[in-house]
């Protein structure tokens, strides 16, 4: 297993994964950021104002908690959960997206267009040029927009225009070809901030580094708590950016195993399901070489969970590598489980997770029974499940039928 | 650069052009739309009306360069089942009319295809190379290779946002001849052609002897004649599209991009 320590290369490559596949008209930008981050990074300047963002704002560091009750659940092992769900706005897409407009700001830009599923990361963009002071434009699949109607409206209240997608299949990966689109006919005043740890080069490194906070933080609070690094790491992927910045910092720690679950949906064997690693294949799609889902002929096939935010077919690059090195292992989580595991954790902890985060509960259920009693778990809980409660409700028959129809 | 000194349909197509002191005309459609036969049949009419070049598209499911109309055509074309040999199809039923042919695709098709397999079916149906709007030269090693192999021209885009550095990058991997497009955003046709593509054309034309062909917003005969005044080819695709989308019926479809193709196949020669 070789060190990650260097990844990407100076082109954007995670091995075979990742790199730059889109237009020649957008290189240029993708140019510009790149240098644009990399002064950033070793600029002391922006890292305080990152820094300085994330602690009052954002509320950092987010606390850990253990969760016994709900550990007996999971072989007596010892579970301990990241709190990403207590930053504001409620997940840990603030933390990207904190980063990403500091650096429009210092671009000189001053328009942010944003793509968006479930909708907690347009929120989370909405919040960031609210506070900055940039325009903010977030397509949003047409469907999406259906299903999550109050995230449109937050967004909305926030100042954003939200446009809905109504080409393809109405959903994540329509919006995103859609945001593209934008990009290559504004690019001058406009940065795309794209919302996870994938597409091209520099945007899957640039994104892990401005979530890597969560494992900074979670190694030092597991030593502090517990004198000793957790046995595993476990977190929930869709496109993979809590499930990176969970794990960054331990991927130098070889005796930590890491654990993606991916969105099993119905069962990867019943072809509905979100599972890129565990279920898909190598392939090309917005940006970046990384396996995804997709038919003989290369058409990307839909992806379905229950989980707005994992509903995507595809994953971010550096994910592609550390399962074909290896040095982290990649399992489904199918809906039911991950429901399961969803009521669990509010019954046991009175913690309600999203149902994104659900996936890593019902893994670590998995992992705990596995390695037993002694183990140490730590599971990113990376966001809230409040925006899950029609989800939830409707699936676990809670609401009377008077109020269904209201 | 490309091949081994074998010339393609395409370069011998594009030096007639240049001889007769016109531009060349380049029509694209994506196979499939309204049917396999249907865009096969489309695509010779209008090689009759006057197009030198024919652009067959392999629909894709997530077109990222492509603005409503094309992206329509594709949706249908992909709903009915068109799939990747169908357009070597669609290449071999036009490139038997003489003209010459290419495919416009985007990347992961031809990974998923399988590269090497794509380049040799192509060549055998008589195609001359392939536009790749989503490849750039960087991470076409294995591209490169098979296109060798197989003879084929590789046309990469240059942009109005490219550097002069990475213009001379670009056409130095290019065949065939180097697509320039004219304005920063999707196909689709527009009121104008942009003032600032006779300036990506003369920068780029000081990296390369290759042709430069310019594509995007093109949909009149003025615009043509326009584009041909410093360009050494006219491509045209969502106008085409809209035609056929536009029409009543099958046989309307084919008149009408007949006489669109005869129409610019004017203003290419009013340079």
């Amino acid at each position: 297993m070789s060190s990650t320590a260097q990844q990407p290369d100076a082109s954007g490559h995670f091995g075979v994964f990742g790199g730059r596949f889109l237009p020649e008209a957008l290189i240029a930008a993708l140019d510009e950021l790149t240098a644009a981050y990399e002064k950033a990074k070793n600029d002391p300047q922006f890292q305080a104002e990152f820094a300085g963002l994330l602690r009052d704002y954002a509320g950092r560091p987010s606390i850990i908690t253990e969760a016994p009750r709900f550990a007996e659940h999971a072989g007596g092992a010892r579970i301990i959960l990241k709190r990403e769900d207590l930053n504001h706005t409620g997940s840990h897409k603030i933390n990207n997206v904190l980063g990403q407009a500091i650096l429009t700001k210092r671009m000189g830009k001053t328009r942010v267009i944003a793509e968006t599923g479930a909708g907690q990361h347009g929120v989370a963009t909405a919040t960031a040029c609210a506070l900055l002071g940039l325009d903010c434009v977030v397509y949003m699949g047409e469907l999406d927009t259906q299903r999550q109607a109050l995230n449109v409206a937050r967004m909305r209240v926030l100042g954003a225009e939200v446009i809905p997608v109504a080409i393809g299949s109405r959903t994540l990966k329509d919006a995103i070809n859609e945001a593209l689109r934008d990009w290559v006919a504004n690019v001058d005043n406009t940065h795309y901030l794209l919302g996870t740890a994938a597409g091209a080069h520099p945007f899957p490194a640039m994104v892990r580094d401005f979530v890597k906070v969560i494992s900074v933080e979670a190694r030092q609070q597991v030593l502090d708590l517990t004198g000793k690094l957790p046995d595993a790491v476990c977190a929930c992927v869709g496109g993979g950016s809590n499930a990176i910045g969970a794990f960054h910092a331990f991927i130098p720690d070889e005796s930590v195993r890491l654990y993606g679950f991916e969105a099993g949906g119905d069962g990867v064997e019943t072809g509905r399901h979100a599972a890129s690693i565990t279920g898909g294949s190598i392939g090309v799609l917005h940006g970046a070489r990384t396996y995804l889902l997709q038919d003989e002929y290369g058409q990307t096939k839909e992806s379905h969970s229950i989980s707005a935010g994992l509903d995507y077919p595809a994953v971010g690059p550096e994910h592609a590598w550390l399962h074909q090195s290896g040095r982290a292992i990649y399992r489904p989580i199918d809906d039911a489980p991950a429901m399961e595991a969803f009521r669990l954790l509010c019954r046991t902890e009175g913690i309600i997770p999203a149902i994104e985060s659900a996936h890593a509960l019902a893994g670590a259920i998995e992992v705990g029974r596995e390695l037993g009693p002694d183990a140490t778990i730590l599971v990113n809980l990376s966001g809230r499940g409040d925006k899950d409660m029609h989800t939830a409700a409707k699936y676990f028959d809670l609401l009377d039928a008077e109020a269904e129809q209201s | 650069m490309t091949g081994t000194g074998t010339t393609t349909r395409l370069t011998e197509v594009l030096a007639a052009a240049r001889a007769e002191n016109r531009a060349a005309l380049v029509g694209y459609l994506p196979a499939g739309y309204p049917s396999v036969e249907g865009s096969a049949a489309a695509m010779r009419a209008m090689v009759e009306g006057g197009c030198d070049i024919i652009e067959v598209g392999l629909p894709y499911s997530d077109p990222q360069m492509d603005g409503p109309v094309i992206q329509r055509a594709v949706e249908h074309a992909l709903a009915h089942g068109t799939n990747t040999h169908h357009v070597i199809d669609n290449v071999r039923a036009v490139a038997e009319t003489g003209a010459a042919t290419l495919v416009m695709s985007y990347w992961n098709p031809i990974e998923r295809y399988g590269v090497e397999r794509f380049a040799s079916e192509l060549a055998a149906a008589g195609g001359s190379g392939v536009i790749t709007p989503d490849l750039i030269p960087d991470e076409a090693h294995e591209w490169i290779a098979a296109t060798d192999r197989q003879h084929l021209d590789r046309i990469f885009l240059v942009a109005l946002s490219s550097s002069d550095e990475r213009i001379g990058y670009t056409t130095r991997h290019c065949g065939g001849f180097v697509y320039a497009a004219s304005v920063m955003g999707v196909t689709g046709a527009r009121a104008s052609v942009s003032s600032l593509a006779g300036d990506l054309v003369a920068r780029t034309r000081k990296t390369t002897d290759l042709p430069i062909c310019v594509g995007l917003g093109v949909s009149t005969a003025a615009q043509a004649a326009e584009v041909a005044a410093y360009a050494d080819g006219v491509i045209v695709g969502s106008a085409f599209v809209r035609a056929l989308l536009d029409a009543p019926n099958e046989q309307a479809g084919l008149d009408a991009v007949r006489a669109l193709a005869a129409d610019l196949a004017e203003g290419v020669r009013k340079r």
